[in-house]
């Protein structure tokens, strides 16, 4: 097993990390320290870079005129991409692109032509709504928004709750039930475009963040034709679970990058700060901070890019995604809480990232599935059947 | 007319200021028939918080004597909030407020 980055990973890292400290940094410093976007001017700007660098359109397939990337190349150029402000929730504030929903890949031709080329065009944007008020971590059980066929159409009624990006879509991936004795089996995904009457975005949903927010959605009585569903009725759940399984990398990867760079701050101050009349560097309480970060990320690292390695080789790796995903964002947590420490009072002002990676690595332990939910898919991944 | 923070009452600036220092959080001024003109934050850079915030903002919102505030560290969320929440009731953004790209709402009425 080799553990060497090649050449050209090493030439993508550093290329990514010098556009990181030399185009995203500067400009933080001007922007509120909550803020998830960048003045339209800079955000145009730093596109045309990344396009020029060939790294637009990170997660769009080759096919359809993204760069070529494999998932291990991909998760390191992420691990960069979240080393600022607001990298965890908002790398690079989006201007590397991104795929929209990969789902709609394995669209149809109609589908794709609808909604997948124009969100790759930027034209349009999606949404993908799966959780609601019942539960986000079980979804064959927990969705209650129904689906009924009158004629070619289908009658979307329920609800919605923890989406992103609704307000600001032009369409989302909404999952109903179509059977409701069929657990699993009974789940469909439908497009839906958020101007179909009956389509409301009620709330926005306050949480940790202050920028990037969630919203609770309701439909009533919303029309939906038949050619907008997803795959095939009553097969949604496979696509939502290859979404959330595919999702636990990158989100590893985002905390990884966070706990990298709180690492490397605290190691500039704490041989600059002096108490007692010696650095910080000299106590043994520090240092071993600094060790238990070392380890942390270290392990984080190696258990996600060897879930990228194993999904890049079309092996199965969803008892691997799960394992990054559980360490990443655990490690993350303890990482940028043990840096909040050294830092003392300097450590909770806004004046440094610390305090909104603390508040926004908290949320990452729930998103996209809590630990106690990774923890129960890498046990039945080891037990198999005998686990009931 | 309403505002997005309707759970506030309107008051006289002089009262609505007394109480806030630098805390962060939102804000909406409006006229003496209590018409929302603008809707603002005070978010981690504002120097002062909500009182440098307003004070500085009251320099540029002529007929501007009322004002209702929200402290709230979801400053950023709950502006976007209010200004959509402002734009589903009257079709538009307060009339001092610059344009923004912003989400639709639908809120419960």
């Amino acid at each position: 097993m080799n553990l060497e980055l090649t050449e050209e990973q090493n030439l993508i890292v550093a290329m990514v990390r010098r556009f990181v400290r030399e185009e995203i940094l500067p400009l933080e410093l001007n922007l509120d320290p909550d803020a998830d976007t960048l003045d339209p001017k800079d955000q145009a700007r730093l596109i045309e870079k990344t396009q020029s660098m060939g790294l637009y359109g990170l997660d769009i397939p080759p096919d359809y005129g993204g760069p070529d990337i494999d998932l291990v190349t991909r998760t390191l150029i992420a691990v960069e991409m979240a080393q600022h402000r607001a990298g965890l929730y908002a790398p690079c504030y989006g201007v590397f692109g991104g795929a929209g929903l990969a789902q709609l890949f394995e669209a149809t031709e109609a589908q794709k032509a609808a909604y997948l080329y124009p969100t790759l065009r930027g034209e349009k944007r999606g949404f993908f709504g799966l959780s609601e008020a019942s539960g986000g971590s079980d979804p064959a059980r927990a969705i209650q928004t129904k689906a009924e066929r009158v004629g070619d159409h289908w009658i979307i009624n329920g609800s919605k709750l923890w989406i992103s990006g609704a307000d600001r879509a032009d369409f989302g991936l909404i999952f109903a039930r179509t059977s409701p004795d069929k657990g699993r089996g009974g789940v469909t995904c439908f497009i839906v475009d958020t101007d179909t009457p009956g389509f409301h975005v009620r709330r926005v949903v306050h949480t940790l963040r202050s920028a990037h927010y969630a919203t609770e959605l309701q439909f009533e009585d919303m029309s939906v034709p038949h050619s907008n569903v997803l795959g095939e009725v009553n097969k949604g759940f496979a696509i939502a679970n290859d979404r959330l399984t595919r999702q636990r990398i990158p989100y590893a990867a985002g905390c990884i990058g966070v706990a990298i760079k709180a690492q490397e701050m605290a190691l500039d101050y704490v041989p600059q700060r002096e108490t007692f009349g010696a650095p910080l560097s000299s106590r043994q309480a520090i240092q071993w901070m600094l060790v238990d970060n070392e380890l942390d990320i270290k392990q984080a690292l190696w258990v996600t890019l060897e879930a990228a390695s194993k999904a890049q080789q079309g092996l199965p790796y969803r008892k691997e995604a799960a394992m990054a995903k559980l360490v990443a964002t655990e490690a993350g947590g303890r990482v940028v809480d043990r840096c909040m420490q050294m830092f003392g009072g300097l450590g909770v002002a806004k004046d440094l990232p610390f305090e909104r990676w603390f508040r926004e690595m908290r949320i990452r332990r729930i998103g996209e599935g809590p630990s106690e939910v990774q923890r129960h898919v890498i046990a039945r991944e080891l037990l198999g059947s005998s686990l009931r | 007319m309403p505002s997005a923070l309707e759970h506030k009452p309107w008051r006289d600036l002089e009262d609505a200021l007394v109480g806030v220092h630098g805390q962060l959080g939102v804000f909406a001024l409006a006229d003496a028939k209590d018409n929302t003109l603008f809707i603002g934050y005070a978010g981690g850079r504002t120097p002062f918080g909500l009182k440098g915030e307003i004070t500085d903002r009251l320099q540029t919102t002529e007929g501007a004597v009322r004002a209702r505030i929200e402290i709230t560290t979801s400053y950023l969320s709950r502006y976007r909030e209010c200004l959509m929440f402002y734009q589903a009731q009257f079709g538009c953004l307060p009339p001092l407020n610059p344009p923004e790209r912003l989400g639709r709402l639908s809120p419960m009425v």
